[in-house]
């Protein structure tokens, strides 16, 4: 199940910690890949660790010329590109009052704008080939909302109204189009929580845990495989409960 | 028919599926040969490949029928 030998993917934002669960996963699954991040030597790192089947691909998404390269890079490197994973993401938190307009634009342009052209980039491909994957990785955020984090709600929510969209246009053609929405992961930023923190937050997941990403990496590789090919326009989230939508 | 029309029709049968005789000039890829929006995008994106040719918006929204396209690409074609 969830084969994936003789596919190609890329995903994006892999030198963090969810990224680099997804490309381990996707790899593991029998996938070639394309790793990009901003970060050289972070890839270089995981390439070494993975072996055969893997190519770096460093691009900074907030530079637009770089977005457009990325696509034609992987589709060079890899011959074709079956599943695109648009992973990269960042935040600004803000409380409303004191966001400015770059925290806003800058959250949107990577986490969202990134995604519909990379979307775009590889949709050609896949259309003249009849099959594809788009997966994006939103939040739990992007349907809840969160206090501080309007600008990353928005780009995570438009992520997935932007998913359905396509996946409506393009769904006779073999293409699919989904997001996954992680919920609390353990990344450094709950390593910093303390325990009185960690068991606020752990009492409002059902499950009792917080995420790890290989949570997260499995969804997408089902997402990935032919098996999920009647899987399309969906959110499918990975939260331990912690909402259910 | 000239050899640009040639290449059109065989691509616009391969691509719709449709019998030959019913690709002709004043056929519309949406009315007359079932094509929805989408097919006519590959439809640009296949006469690009096939002529070595950049089709931009405004000229593909010109193109509706076989013989817009034959016309544009005998102006246009490098290849």
């Amino acid at each position: 199940m969830f084969e994936l030998s003789g596919k190609t993917a890329l995903v994006t934002g892999a030198t963090g910690g969810l990224g680099q669960a997804i490309a381990r996963t996707l790899h593991a699954q029998g996938a070639s890949i394309a790793i990009s991040g901003t970060r050289a030597e972070v890839l270089q790192r995981l390439a070494e660790e993975l072996g055969e089947r893997v190519h770096c691909l460093p691009c900074d998404l907030s530079k637009p010329e770089e977005v457009q390269a990325l696509v034609p890079a992987a589709e060079a490197a890899l011959g074709s590109l079956d599943i695109l994973v648009n992973n990269a993401g960042v935040t600004r938190d803000r409380l409303f009052l004191r966001m400015k307009d770059d925290d806003w634009q800058s959250v949107l342009d990577i986490n969202l704008t990134a995604g519909f052209r990379l979307a775009r980039a590889a949709l050609k491909g896949m259309m003249k080939r009849r099959v594809g994957r788009i997966i994006s990785i939103t939040s739990v955020i992007g349907t809840t909302g969160n206090a501080g984090q309007g600008n990353y709600a928005a780009s995570k929510a438009g992520l997935a109204a932007m998913s359905k969209s396509l996946a409506a246009e393009v769904g006779s053609r073999g293409i699919t189009v989904n997001c996954v929405a992680p919920g609390f992961i353990v990344s450094p930023m709950t390593d910093a929580l303390n325990d009185a923190q960690k068991e606020r937050v752990l009492t409002s997941i059902p499950a009792g845990r917080f995420g790890a990403g290989g949570d997260v990496a499995a969804c997408v590789a089902f997402l990935a495989s032919d098996e999920a090919s009647y899987v399309t326009g969906q959110t499918l989230h990975v939260n331990g409960g912690m909402a259910m939508i | 028919m000239s050899d640009v029309a040639d290449r059109v029709k065989k691509i616009v049968v391969e691509h719709l599926g449709v019998e030959p005789d019913k690709v002709v000039d004043n056929a519309n890829f949406i009315d007359d040969l079932g094509a929805d929006s989408l097919d006519t995008v590959e439809l640009v994106m296949a006469f690009e490949e096939e002529f070595g040719v950049e089709i931009p918006d405004d000229a593909a929204e010109t193109i509706v029928t076989v013989g817009d396209a034959v016309r544009f690409l005998e102006k246009n074609k490098k290849s």
